[in-house]
């Protein structure tokens, strides 16, 4: 440990999250961390096709032909029609919005909140501390699909609901991580002096010590991140996230991708690669920032 | 010792009894019951309100919600689970099958993930920075992001093009006919596993790349132990305490959270059940898939808690 302390903290000089240089930061973190630069440039490209979706789709993603059901891939259709005669490929560019929607909506609110939760809980300590836990506990003790489909079956489908169900088993899992760091910060001198000063408990947990915990939290955000992209899709293909007609991935692959896979193969495989290439993307990202931002595991 | 096992199992139960009561709440703020999921269907909109009132006496879903929780409790305590209200059935009935299929492929998952992460983690470890390490935690992080259903589908599609073969979909038990047993249920052992190899992989890489710096290894090392000595009985043995865990802890949610790989491949596990029970509001078994799952979960935790404690005695006077 003493042989390490050194390293720990030119390292968190290096990546201090919130440090206005960012551009020479992002220079350092693509040479050192290539698979990481990699994820954050597949990051970047899907967000670009969200944003210009209407832009690239060659069809429009509800318009059905039924004169060309379960197409092959062709010069028409980049990468065939489903069972309705709708463009595969169009599809796949207007479902990286719902992805990236829910993705991000997801794993933001259920961060942040657990982020909060977490400090809160490590502030006051003692009984509203144990009680926080122990509430967490209960919900760390179901796996993440149970619970979201709990209540998506309580809420009804669509992109909000699927947002908020994927949001709530985040929370506790957030929480718990944010909480170590925070315990340490609650000791920290200038806590202590913004007590003395007089201020509310809410601006020392809001202004003081949640900045500080922004490593543990971006952490669990990017790691989340994948993740509500892909229970999204598990949600969408039980039937129980985005209802059709909505373009999602997910919900390509239900039903008929299956029914006339060995038909038409390109409905099951392509929304497939969709959903393993974004959570690659956020994975290889988060992955990397976690290695950045965490000194511990620092390659020497 | 004693002390500690019997103060670890009390603490488990404020934490099951807020599964309990959670659950009992949350399924009773849906709206729709059990008895309007069965009469009320579509065509069939306007029923007499007396029968439907009569059904729920007959379910006890007319009774003000605490006495309803306080029968609830009683039977569990009792460790009755109580009657299916969708199919009449008790509830051991219903799960006792499904319970098999889950945990068997649970098992299988875990034993590929096993297989597969240990190697593979410590060899990225050993060859840290290099093309070896960049491969297999490529390998992992893919592993991570293809949807195991969606592998599924792959696998399933891949017999039928290339063998013209489909693996069963119907469900034997093992020990009925273990041949056909596993002809079905080694694909999704496959395509979960692999799934769940990937933490296990990271982890392994991380604890042997933690534990290869310790000065001991260095000492071993020095002393000119033989390599494959010090990586067998210095290392891995150190560093396997936080890959169990995790692989232990994965294997408590393989058993209720393989929801959308049984859908794939037609599999009547729990996670089947859990889906058809909610749409059906079958608040009882509803309830008792949950109490299983989270059970299992605190219960492995328990376990792996017991056995740090067993191989590190400092634990015991935290």
């Amino acid at each position: 440990m003493a042989i390490n302390a050194p390293v720990e903290a030119t390292a968190e000089a290096e990546f201090q999250v919130g440090s206005r240089e960012w551009a020479p930061l992002l220079v350092r973190f693509a040479r050192e961390r290539p698979l990481g630069a990699i994820g954050a440039g597949l990051i970047l490209l899907m967000g670009l096709v969200a944003a210009l979706a209407p832009a690239l789709a060659t069809h429009e993603p509800l318009a059905t032909d039924y004169a060309a059901m379960l197409a092959p891939p062709s010069a028409r259709h980049w990468l065939g029609t489903d069972a309705h005669g709708r463009d595969v490929f169009s599809r796949l560019v207007f479902g990286s919005r719902t992805a990236l929607l829910v993705g991000f909506g997801a794993s933001v609110l259920g961060a942040t909140l657990g982020a909060v939760l977490g400090v809160t809980s490590a502030y006051f300590a003692g009984r509203v501390d144990l009680l926080i836990q122990r509430v967490m506990d209960v919900f760390l003790s179901l796996p993440l699909i149970i619970l979201a489909l709990a209540v998506v079956v309580i809420l009804g489908t669509g992109a909000l609901n699927v947002i908020l169900a994927i949001m709530i088993p985040m929370i506790p899992r957030c929480a718990l991580v944010v909480r170590s760091s925070a315990l340490a910060i609650r000791e920290m001198p200038y806590v202590d002096a913004a007590r003395a000063a007089g201020y509310g408990h809410g601006r020392i947990i809001l202004r003081h010590m949640l900045p500080n915990v922004m490593a543990p939290y971006l952490i669990m955000l990017t790691a989340y991140l994948g993740q509500a992209i892909l229970l999204e899709a598990s949600l969408s293909f039980l039937g129980l996230g985005v209802s059709e007609p909505t373009a999602a991935w997910g919900l390509m692959l239900r039903g008929a991708a299956v029914q006339f896979a060995e038909a038409a193969p390109w409905m099951a495989i392509f929304p497939g690669l969709a959903i393993s290439l974004a959570v690659f993307a956020f994975n290889l990202f988060g992955d990397s920032l976690r290695d950045a931002l965490d000194p511990r595991l620092k390659t020497q | 010792m004693v002390k500690y096992v019997l103060k670890r199992l009390l603490l488990m139960v404020p934490t099951l009894l807020g599964v309990v009561v959670l659950i009992f709440v949350l399924l009773r703020v849906v709206p729709g019951d059990v008895v309007e999921m069965r009469f009320v269907s579509g065509q069939n909109q306007f029923v007499d309100q007396k029968l439907l009132a009569a059904e729920r006496a007959k379910l006890g879903l007319d009774k003000p919600m605490w006495q309803q929780f306080g029968d609830y409790l009683a039977g569990l305590v009792r460790l009755d689970l109580g009657r299916s209200m969708w199919t009449g059935a008790p509830i051991t009935e219903e799960i006792k099958l499904r319970l098999a299929l889950s945990l068997q492929l649970a098992l299988m998952a875990t034993l590929v993930a096993t297989a597969l992460a240990i190697p593979l983690g410590v060899l990225a470890a050993l060859r840290q920075d290099t093309w070896v390490d960049y491969v297999v935690r490529v390998f992992s992080i893919a592993g991570l992001a293809m949807p195991s259903f969606w592998l599924g589908i792959l696998i399933i599609l891949g017999f039928l093009i290339v063998f013209r073969w489909l693996p069963p979909m119907v469900y034997t038990p093992f020990w009925v006919d273990p041949w056909q047993n596993l002809a079905q249920l080694t694909w999704p052992a496959l395509a979960v596993g692999y799934r769940y190899s990937a933490v296990a992989t990271r982890m392994t890489r991380s604890a042997m790349l933690e534990v290869l710096r310790e000065d001991y290894i260095r000492t071993a090392r020095a002393k000119g132990l033989w390599q494959k000595l010090i990586l067998t009985r210095h290392a891995l043995r150190n560093a396997m305490l936080p890959v169990l865990t995790v692989i232990a802890l994965e294997f408590a949610f393989l058993l209720g959270g393989l929801v959308v790989t049984e859908q794939v491949f037609n599999l009547n596990g729990l996670g089947l059940l859990f889906v058809q029970a909610i749409a059906h509001r079958d608040y009882t078994l509803t309830q008792a898939l949950v109490l299983i799952v989270a059970f299992t979960f605190i219960f492995v935790n328990f376990l792996v808690d017991l056995a740090f404690a067993w191989i590190d005695p400092r634990i015991r006077y935290r």
